[in-house]
């Protein structure tokens, strides 16, 4: 495979490099917070993987950041910029909770997968939104999901405020009636909260990796993202595509929430999670691929899944995590930032074929050929 | 210019290039795209600095930081894409950078004075109408203006003829032979042959970085030329056998588009693509050129008219209905419509063809089948590139055009539009794309290009219909065409008697 800048392997090893830099930068601030770096990682490393425990709560953290990773990243594929994976996470959520509580009377085998279709659905229809409204009338969709996120807040509040009288819903609590036990995603791990939406989570994000790479569908969603010219010549229809993929990105992290609402939690809280932002920065790291996603997924759940030890062992502030984080964030994005130099790129560009004339006439190799700046005035 | 080296990473742009341009003359610097053209004339101008060699002007060396100092040592670049301000007047678009040092403007001097400079120049531009209402040949003058006004003598025009109609090329060679019999200098980039012999004195060839040489351009030869800058012989005039036209495949009547503001932009009262035949659109830029082509690709569908193919109604179709009945499209913009850049070639092979059972099967793709059938198509079509895999990007205009082309035909279509199918490409890749055009007609396809090129459409065209406002306001045999009266149709002046070109 050849190295060149914005292949998979480049990529890779980019965002490992920017993982490491992040940590060593994150080492300098804890030495200026006047505490060892090392005891810090040791005991991070050591609560989120030393025990059985601590392996099964870094993957409780990984799981929805994995599933509202691919659905900002399946969004992004598309050219949409997901903001949205709050609200259709936390609609999804209480959708799960709402089937979960709800006695019907129903076995396991069909409640459980009813509560988290539910999720999906809800998910779905709060990610086709702002995907069709982008294609009938190019409504941004950074705008229109932002205020689907508010919507989504406010609708579940109101919800669980005044309609307690037909939904199963507990004002008290700030959040749903618990989910019984028959909607209850499955403990997979004795005496862990490591529960079966972890599963869901792996899996959704292998088939939305083979959706993407090896489907006429997923062709199609690339195609959309990345040339919009070139999809229309194609007779590839651009608005329905884009519609298509929100609402999968919607259903994704619809699934994200049903996972914290019928694992987790077994109730879904008034009070959003957040989740659905940190999943934005998992897809980002992730570079927008599921299987970097569930990488970064993992890694975002590490640190939070350590992150008690770490205080508790080596007196660092578990905010910290969140400090690191966000050099995760900066470092992959002064590596993407690097990827676009000429310089950087012209590291792995592969030699020109014989006789043909490199630099393209539309100055992709902007160092050559191109037009000049204007003068300076 | 001495031994002028200049590297970038993985690059080296300028390889040793001697360029000795005498005070008075036009000096062509005649070369492929990529050849080095521009980043020579980007060191002269003072936009980069040469890692090795000397700069000298007037015997002088020197040492531009910035292009501020290259203008103050009497240097004017005149760019392909203008530096203009559309909303400024031309008199404020001339100033702007040289507004003098009172900081309220005087707007009737500054425009006085453009008016003075323009006339003795012969430069007919009316100093108060604003830029952006002004004809492509009208905006480059003022950029020439601009470049005079900042006291130039020295004047540097890159691709100066890439938008310009015919006539405009003309008045434009006017022009330059004007500032020449001033005493000032012209540096005139290109790639087009006819240009260089039609208004340089001497002419410097560049190849790969490197200077091939620099011949007196009226005791050098087109053929020599070419040979110089591709490096090897080359068929100049296209090897076309006569035209052998079947049946009439495509039949569009009174075809007609109205824009946003309820203009009409196409208005065609009968097209016709036949068997055999090579149709030639020429016209100026933004005359329905992309609405025709739109419609016959199914892209967009016309507000009134009828379009069958092979006796069959097509409108109603989309883009995916229009390949399905034949027709096949090479798109005029290869990095916006034709290929995704970012996906590697097999993918780029997809492309159009998603519905059809030999790509995908039951929605999956099917990548080994498209990755044979790529590498195949790369050696048939002489695609350079590592493999299926290397992504578009990498590759240079003309194989990335090829690689449409190679798509394109692979469908086995009726009808091929090929719209401005050797833009930007060099003369070793228009060979090419022109032989497999003649070679596509000659397979029994109707064939229709469309390109701004006069020349190429002449070359090439069985048919020639001529474009403007929309309409088709004139029709010839491709033998019988006259290019100045193709010219004043393209202009919009069919009344005006016809004018010698060339």
């Amino acid at each position: 495979m050849t190295i060149r800048p914005g292949s998979a392997i480049v990529n890779a090893v980019g965002s490992v490099v920017a993982v490491l830099v992040a940590l060593l930068i994150g080492a300098v601030v804890i030495v200026i917070s006047g505490q060892d770096p090392w005891e810090a990682y040791r005991s991070l490393a050591e609560g989120a993987l030393g025990s059985r425990r601590g392996r099964a709560e870094t993957l409780v953290y990984a799981a929805p950041l994995i599933l509202g990773g691919v659905a900002f990243a399946v969004a992004a594929r598309a050219g949409m910029f997901n903001i949205g994976v709050e609200g259709q996470l936390v609609i999804g959520g209480f959708a799960a909770a709402l089937v979960g509580a709800t006695d019907w009377g129903l076995p396991s085998a069909i409640h459980i997968p009813l509560a988290v279709f539910a999720a999906a659905i809800a998910g779905g229809v709060w990610g086709f939104i702002p995907g069709v409204l982008k294609a009938a009338t190019g409504a941004h969709e950074v705008i229109t999901t932002i205020m689907l996120n508010y919507l989504a807040f406010r609708l579940i509040a109101y919800s669980i405020q005044k309609r307690s009288d037909w939904l199963p819903v507990d004002d008290s609590v700030q959040g749903t009636e618990r989910v019984l036990d028959t909607a209850r995603l499955p403990i997979i791990l004795d005496a862990t909260r490591l529960h079966a939406g972890v599963v869901i989570a792996f899996v959704a994000a292998f088939a939305i990796w083979f959706v993407l790479f090896h489907t006429t569908f997923g062709y199609k969603v690339r195609t959309v993202g990345l040339s919009e010219g070139a999809a229309r010549y194609g007779g590839i229809r651009w608005g329905l595509t884009i519609a298509i993929a929100m609402a999968l990105a919607g259903a994704l992290a619809g699934l994200a929430g049903a996972g914290e609402s019928l694992g987790l939690h077994g109730r879904h809280s008034a009070v959003p999670p957040g989740l659905g932002f940190t999943a934005i920065a998992v897809g980002l790291v992730g570079r927008n691929h599921p299987i970097g996603v569930i990488f970064s997924g993992l890694l975002f759940g590490f640190l939070s899944a350590g992150a008690l030890t770490m205080q508790a062992e080596a007196d660092v502030s578990r905010d910290i995590v969140l400090v690191l984080q966000g050099l995760v964030i900066l470092a992959v994005a002064a590596f993407e930032a690097m990827n676009r130099l000429p310089w950087f790129r012209a590291l792995g560009t592969p030699k020109t074929p014989p006789g043909g004339d490199r630099a393209s006439d539309t100055g992709m190799s902007p160092e050559i050929e191109s037009r000049p700046a204007p003068p300076a005035i | 210019m001495r031994d002028v080296v200049k590297r970038f990473p993985g690059v080296i742009a300028n390889d040793g290039v001697n360029l000795a341009v005498q005070a008075g003359e036009i000096h062509a610097l005649l070369g492929e795209n990529g050849a080095g053209k521009s980043t020579l004339m980007n060191l002269l101008f003072g936009l980069y600095n040469p890692d090795e060699g000397e700069i000298l002007i007037n015997g002088a060396s020197v040492h531009f930081h910035n292009t501020r100092q290259a203008v103050a040592a009497g240097l004017g670049m005149v760019h392909q894409h203008f530096m203009l301000i559309p909303r400024f007047t031309v008199a404020e678009n001339v100033i702007l950078g040289n507004e003098g040092p009172d900081s309220i403007l005087d707007r009737e001097a500054a425009s006085r004075r453009v008016a003075e400079l323009a006339a003795s120049y012969g430069l007919n531009v009316d100093p108060d109408a604003t830029v952006g209402d002004l004809p492509v040949g009208m905006r480059q003058r003022v950029e020439i203006l601009r470049a005079l006004y900042q006291g130039s003598r020295i004047l540097i025009l890159d691709e100066p003829t890439a938008l310009l109609t015919p006539q405009e090329v003309d008045d434009l060679y006017i022009i330059l032979r004007r500032l020449r019999a001033d005493g000032g200098t012209i540096i005139f980039i290109t790639h087009k042959l006819r240009e260089v012999a039609n208004v340089s004195d001497r002419v410097t060839v560049i190849r790969r970085g490197k200077t091939i040489g620099t011949r007196v351009t009226s005791e050098t030869t087109s053929q020599e030329l070419a040979e110089l800058m591709v490096g090897r012989e080359v068929l100049l005039r296209v090897d076309r056998p006569p035209a052998n036209p079947g049946e009439t495949i495509l039949d569009g009547q009174n075809l007609g588009c109205t824009g946003a503001h309820h203009q009409e932009t196409l208005n065609i009262a009968s097209i016709q693509l036949r068997r055999g035949e090579i149709l030639g659109v020429c016209g100026v830029e933004g005359n329905g050129q992309s609405e025709l082509i739109e419609v016959l690709s199914g892209l967009r569908k016309p507000d009134s008219g009828t379009l069958t193919i092979k006796g069959q109604d097509v409108l109603g179709a989309d883009a995916t209905g229009f390949r399905r009945a034949g027709v096949s499209y090479i798109p005029e913009d290869r990095h916006g419509r034709g290929l995704v850049l970012d996906f590697p070639l097999w993918e780029n092979a997809l492309l159009g063809n998603t519905e059809r059972p030999e790509f995908t099967r039951h929605g999956w793709i099917r990548s080994g089948w498209i990755r044979e059938l790529t590498s195949s198509l790369m050696s048939t079509f002489d695609v350079r590139a590592p493999s299926a895999s290397t992504p578009a990007r990498s590759l240079s205009g003309g194989n990335q055009q090829k690689l449409i082309i190679a798509r394109e035909l692979q469908r086995n279509p009726d009808i091929l539009l090929a719209i401005q199918p050797t833009r930007g490409l060099d003369v070793g890749a228009i060979e090419f794309m022109h032989r497999s055009l003649v070679k596509t007609r000659d397979a029994g396809k109707a064939v229709l290009l469309l390109s701004f090129d006069l020349d190429e459409i002449m070359d090439l065209s069985d048919r020639i219909v001529v474009l403007s406002e929309g309409r088709i306001v004139g029709e010839f045999e491709g033998s019988t065409a006259d290019r100045a009266q193709l010219g004043l149709l393209m202009g919009g002046r069919p009344g005006e008697p016809a004018m010698a070109a060339d």
